[in-house]
């Protein structure tokens, strides 16, 4: 029971550990560039979700910026439990930056390569790199 | 000024490189002074920045006027200082030669955006040394490695191929590096690296934290392409330009191990990285195997700029194991080393690069009487081959010398024998050239005819001719090198 709890209660970060495996799987196996370049992407957008779960919190906490009505003037009108941690998010919309323009610069060298083998696939540009150099 | 320098030694390459675009398409030829112009300014706040922290202490610059550690500092030490010279320095060496290269090399439309791109790599390498925040460091990180994933696609034909390993191989690795900030965010809540300094001791044996530091290290070896993760270096370095291949080859892997020697040693402290996991151990080993490895392949190459690459690779070697030794000399070597290394690097890629120039092709085998006709460079080129070597009193001898001393007195017999195998194999790999272009009769019917005395232009050879006497200089220097920098860099308890 303890572990159905385990996996349960945390399952965001098992969906990240499993997209992160299924990214980093195509980055490794797959034959075709473009597939590569997807895995590259599910891989970093895995770890947007892993970010994003570590500033979750349980009990009604909710965004910083809306002030809670219900406490009375002069308390503190925002404790740490209270809101969400919006460093997180704020590092991902820099992460989100990063990774699009690694996905453009991907992509561009992607057409720079069909462009010149007319293929994606790996062991058939290896095959016409092998037969350029015999 | 002398205030704002931190900040200014990177928004000068940044903001000059989007200039470059403007003004290049109305006047391509004024994008090369303005390059000169911006990294000319970096070497001289670099110097400024040195001089600050030598005489009176680390700076600590607020971007925004918001303390530390809730807003982004730049931190410099003397680490950082010492850094920021070697790369702005070499930065601006790589660029005054660039131009009759870049000429001969790229198509003409390309220029512009080759020096806007250039530039962007310098501002993030210089980004990476200057700042104390660990997301930071992360950003300029992939700023450096986007603006390098660029340079290196416009190479030769089997350019692109090349940078797709390497894109693959980097996203990996700042990746692993971002999944390392993240897991120190979820235990401490801080970015900053003074901070974190703080409060990671009592955390010390947390899984999480564990598993951080692993991210980091394994992220941050595929940076500085540490063998078996250097695939995508070889290939890449030899399919880009000639003066691209000189300044990544450069500064590309010592910034990473820069930031090795950061995470293990400022984020982490010395303990952690020495005791309470084997790291140290493994990378030692790892870091003799890439020795070895990169000095048998070099040994197999024809092309010499894939030669030199393969040299990289065990020079990146050096640097790990002096670092993983763990005292007090292996650390300065390495320092020393870092220093050393990025000029004889970029003193062998320029001449490659020279060679390239000249000759059309750098096959190791058909470099015939090259020392008639390019006696400069060529004899630039031994200089820098015998300090690659290590013969006294070139620079490259100082640092193995430390190197050597660190693994003795760590009593690691066998780093210490396989430090001098692979100089062995380094001296093997360059008499080979030296053999081939000096003594080996052409095979041309016309040989009885002296070859015509044909240099490449000035502006190439003067940065080689730079460059190459430095290596000297620095040799002759190194002892006040280390005593004005390098001693205050030792982390405390080595």
């Amino acid at each position: 029971m303890d572990t159905m709890d385990f996996i349960i209660g945390k399952y965001n970060y098992w969906i990240y550990i499993v997209l992160m495996m299924i990214g980093f799987y195509a980055m490794i196996a797959k034959n075709n560039f473009a597939k590569k370049i997807v895995g590259m992407n599910i891989f970093q957008t895995a770890i947007i979700l892993f970010f994003i779960s570590t500033a979750s919190k349980t009990g009604g906490a909710t965004i910083p910026i809306i002030k809670s009505e219900h406490l009375a003037a002069g308390a503190q009108a925002i404790t740490a439990p209270q809101y969400l941690n919006p460093l997180p998010h704020v590092l991902m919309l820099t992460a989100i930056v990063v990774m699009v323009s690694t996905f453009g610069v991907a992509l561009a060298v992607l057409m720079m390569l069909y462009r010149k083998y007319r293929t994606l696939e790996e062991d058939e540009i290896m095959a016409i790199l092998k037969m350029e150099k015999d | 000024m002398k205030e704002q320098a931190p900040a200014l030694i990177i928004a000068i390459p940044l903001l000059i490189s989007f200039i470059n675009i403007p003004v290049g398409l109305l006047r391509r030829s004024l994008c090369y002074p303005l390059t000169i112009i911006a990294t000319f300014s970096c070497l001289y706040l670099s110097f400024i920045i040195a001089d600050t922290v030598i005489n009176s202490g680390n700076i600590s610059y607020r971007l925004g006027g918001w303390e530390p550690p809730w807003g982004i500092e730049y931190a410099i030490d003397h680490l950082n200082a010492y850094m920021l010279i070697i790369v702005s320095l070499v930065s601006f060496v790589v660029s005054v030669y660039s131009k009759k290269s870049i000429e001969k090399e790229l198509a003409r439309e390309k220029i512009i955006y080759f020096y806007t791109i250039y530039l962007l790599l310098v501002a993030g390498l210089l980004g990476i040394l200057a700042t104390g925040d660990l997301f930071n460091l992360f950003v300029f990180l992939e700023i450096a490695s986007l603006a390098g994933y660029a340079l290196v696609a416009i190479g030769d034909k089997r350019a692109p191929l090349a940078t797709f390993n390497y894109i693959i191989m980097g996203t990996i690795g700042a990746c692993f590096y971002l999944l390392g900030v993240g897991y120190l965010y979820i235990v401490t809540g801080s970015l900053n690296i003074a901070d974190l300094t703080k409060l990671l001791p009592p955390l010390y044996h947390s899984r999480v934290v564990l598993v951080a530091f692993a991210f980091f290290i394994v992220g941050v070896a595929i940076k500085i392409a540490l063998f078996p993760l250097h695939t995508w270096l070889p290939d890449a370095y030899t399919h880009a330009p000639s003066t691209v291949s000189a300044f990544v080859a450069a500064t590309m892997t010592k910034v990473g191990a820069y930031a090795m020697i950061r995470i293990m040693f400022t984020v982490f402290e010395p303990s952690f990285s020495l005791e309470t996991l084997p790291t140290t151990e493994i990378l030692g080993w790892v870091a003799s195997a890439a020795m070895m490895f990169g000095c048998i392949m070099a040994l197999a190459q024809n092309d010499l700029k894939r030669m030199l690459a393969y040299i990289l690779v065990a020079e990146v070697g050096y640097i790990v194991m002096g670092v993983s030794v763990g005292n007090r000399e292996g650390f300065t070597g390495s320092v020393l080393h870092i220093l050393n290394d990025s000029f004889m690097m970029v003193s062998l890629f320029l001449i490659t690069g020279a060679i390239m120039y000249k000759e059309g092709h750098r096959n190791i085998n058909n470099l015939f009487s090259l020392h008639k006709k390019m006696p400069i460079t060529m004899g630039c080129f031994i200089i820098a081959a015998i300090s690659m070597v290590g013969v006294p009193p070139t620079a490259g001898f100082f640092s193995k010398w430390y190197l050597i001393l660190g693994a003795i007195d760590a009593q690691k017999w066998f780093f210490v024998a396989f430090l001098l195998l692979s100089s062995l194999m380094v001296a093997v790999a360059f008499f080979r050239i030296i053999q081939s272009t000096f003594f080996k009769p052409s095979e041309n019917h016309n040989a009885h005819e002296e070859p015509l005395r044909d240099e490449v232009p000035f502006s190439m050879l003067l940065p080689i001719v730079v460059i190459t006497v430095s290596l000297l200089i620095i040799g002759f220097l190194s002892g006040q090198i280390i005593d004005s920098l390098i001693q205050h860099t030792v982390p405390k308890g080595f």
